[in-house]
């Protein structure tokens, strides 16, 4: 087959998959392993006409709740109440439930719904927050997730995650699809699909783009995606390689590697393409950078010292800072990422044969092992860093994995098929 | 209608991993080409009378691969007179030019295999700089893991993914 002809035909697979992709859009399964401790207990009672919507509200706030790892559910047991009034308290106190949640829903006729919720606190006979609002009801997942933000918020005080979003890359054959998908697996949409490999997603800190690297050009290149009009960009093509995109906190610059001065180094580079500047001097591999919170330094992986290891190094003006050397345990470190508080960071420790999501704390320098599956990569924080979002393998296939930070609770968020690959997740700005 | 799409899909992509793995050689020409011996004398001359030096089997510059021990990219001794005959072609060549693509096995982050391919393909090349070849001549880039010759797990197939890949500009 002739060249031109080959490259065509490439183009039209492309157009052909866009048609029938509609097995990407597989809901993802929730398995809970593990478990905390002291989980608050709730009740989540079924709204009113909610069998009406064409989305249950109620299952998607259990679901977000019961996966993060710090509430129990209690069967509502069929109890039907939608008013505070309607509340008989001691039963709940009975039942064990310390929070209940209740609610409304009208299905309105042009296509919208109403919902009203509150939560109550059983113990105190109160209100502890409520909210009412109309959505499209293409919009149901999206309002269930804020539900479940704001009743997660008001009974442990930090901020929820459930309405933030996730990338990743999904392999199935020989296609590989650049995905984004709600926190907890569905709405899964392709970015773009290619028959050649794409890696290392990154979200823009307002959450409206992702950095990749595609190797459709027969090498790695660094490409910005933006996620509202699909169009995109080249970052960085220069001679030799070009991976590890990893954006400046105030989104104005990516870190990533090149090769065109020797072997795999650090350079800054603006997200329009434009000003190279070394970031790291060593002779050896350095790679994977992060960026710390305030964007003053960043972590990254070097052989430097034999084995990699994780390292940080200062960004000081455009003469590099001295590297420091953060991981000691164990002879394979690498794939780092920084908490957003910058107080942590998870990253792949390599325990005899297997490589299990690690997290370590900057200060102390305690390393605690979060999973002990056989393979695990690209370890990624969720923006209130209370979970981390991996892809383990299982049976020769990738599939998107969490563990709460404290590795008390860990779940698998499973695909129908395909192989699930660097997870990446959202920042919380551009969700709400 | 996915199955339609499917076997499309196939037909493709089966045309295209044909069209950049056999570069134009089939078995007719193979047996003409094997009779013009003149052309094994020199591995490096113009080729067989009717083969390109860079496609004719029976010449040295139609090996393309060099492979590695685990966690290595020393360029073992016996693929050095494979490199150095592309590094002669290139030196002798001035219009040619290659990418060197290294990868590894499966094992680890991928990004830091993409680094340990690179490290692969800048081997073969600052062996073929040495060698006379000029630096305008070589790219070496990284397929990491992204790209294994095997898709079998264990040793068998991992030693066929740490290797280095040459290929020529318009091929």
């Amino acid at each position: 087959m002739p060249f031109h002809l080959c490259q065509f035909s490439r183009w039209l697979l492309i157009c052909l998959l866009c048609l029938v992709n509609a097995p990407l859009h597989a809901a993802l399964d929730i398995e809970i392993f593990g478990g905390g401790t002291a989980r608050i207990p709730i009740a989540i009672l079924p709204f009113s006409e909610e069998g009406r919507l064409p989305q249950s509200v109620t299952s998607v706030i259990s679901a977000d709740l019961q996966r993060s790892g710090l509430f129990r559910l209690v069967d509502p047991a069929g109890r039907a109440l939608y008013e505070p009034k309607e509340i008989d308290y001691v039963d709940w106190t009975n039942r064990g439930a310390s929070a209940l949640v209740i609610g409304q829903t009208v299905l309105l006729p042009n296509g919208q719904a109403e919902i009203s919720f509150r939560l109550m606190d059983v113990a105190k006979q109160v209100q502890l927050t409520r909210l009412a609002t109309t959505v499209p009801v293409t919009q149901l997942r999206a309002a269930a997730h804020r539900i479940a933000d704001i009743i997660y918020e008001a009974l442990t005080g930090d901020v929820g995650v459930f309405s933030t979003r996730i990338a990743y890359v999904l392999k199935q054959g020989n296609k590989y699809a650049l995905q984004v998908a709600d926190a907890d697996g569905f709405n899964a949409q392709s970015v773009i699909e290619f028959v050649e490999p794409i890696i290392s997603p990154v979200w823009s800190p307002d959450g409206g783009e992702l950095a990749y690297v595609s190797f459709e050009n027969k090498k790695p290149v660094v490409y910005i995606q933006t996620l509202a009009t699909g169009t995109r960009r080249v970052v960085a093509s220069f001679k030799g390689s070009n991976s590890a995109p990893a954006w400046s906190p105030d989104g104005k610059k990516l870190a990533v590697v090149l090769t065109m001065q020797g072997s795999s180094q650090i350079f800054l580079i603006n997200v329009d393409g434009s000003g190279v500047q070394r970031l790291s001097r060593s002779s050896g591999i350095d790679t994977e950078p992060g960026f710390s919170p305030d964007g003053r330094s960043i972590i990254f992986t070097s052989d430097r010292g034999g084995s990699p290891q994780i390292y940080r190094m200062a960004i000081a003006g455009t003469a590099s800072g001295v590297a420091e050397r953060l991981t000691y345990e164990g002879n394979y470190n690498v794939s780092p990422d920084f908490s957003r508080d910058g107080k942590y960071f998870t990253f792949i420790h390599r325990n005899n044969n297997r490589f299990n999501v690690a997290i370590q704390d900057i200060a102390t320098g305690q390393m605690q092992l979060l999973t002990n599956s056989q393979v695990d990569e690209s370890p990624s924080f969720a923006p209130n860093n209370k979970m981390i979002l991996y892809a383990t393998e299982i049976r020769g296939r990738g599939i998107l994995s969490a563990v709460t930070s404290d590795g008390q609770t860990r779940q698998q968020l499973s695909s129908q098929e395909g192989d699930i690959r660097e997870p990446a997740w959202g920042p919380l700005q551009g969700v709400r | 209608m996915k199955k339609v799409f499917s076997i499309l899909l196939i037909i493709m992509l089966s045309a295209c991993a044909s069209q950049t793995t056999q570069p134009e050689t089939d078995v007719e020409d193979r047996s003409i080409g094997a009779g013009g011996a003149g052309a094994e004398g020199s591995a490096l001359g113009s080729g067989g009378a009717n083969f390109h030096p860079l496609q004719d089997p029976n010449n040295i510059l139609s090996k393309r691969s060099v492979y590695y021990d685990y966690d290595s990219y020393t360029v073992k001794n016996e693929y050095r007179g494979l490199v150095l005959s592309h590094a002669q072609y290139l030196r002798d060549n001035s219009n040619a030019g290659v990418l060197l693509q290294g990868n590894t096995d499966e094992r680890g982050s991928r990004e830091y295999n993409l680094a340990l391919g690179q490290r692969r393909a800048d081997s073969v090349k600052n062996m073929m700089l040495l060698s006379g070849a000029r630096d305008n001549q070589i790219e070496s880039v990284s397929l990491g893991e992204e790209k294994p010759r095997s898709a079998g797990q264990g040793e068998s197939s991992w030693a066929q993914n740490r290797r280095t890949d040459i290929i020529y500009r318009g091929e």
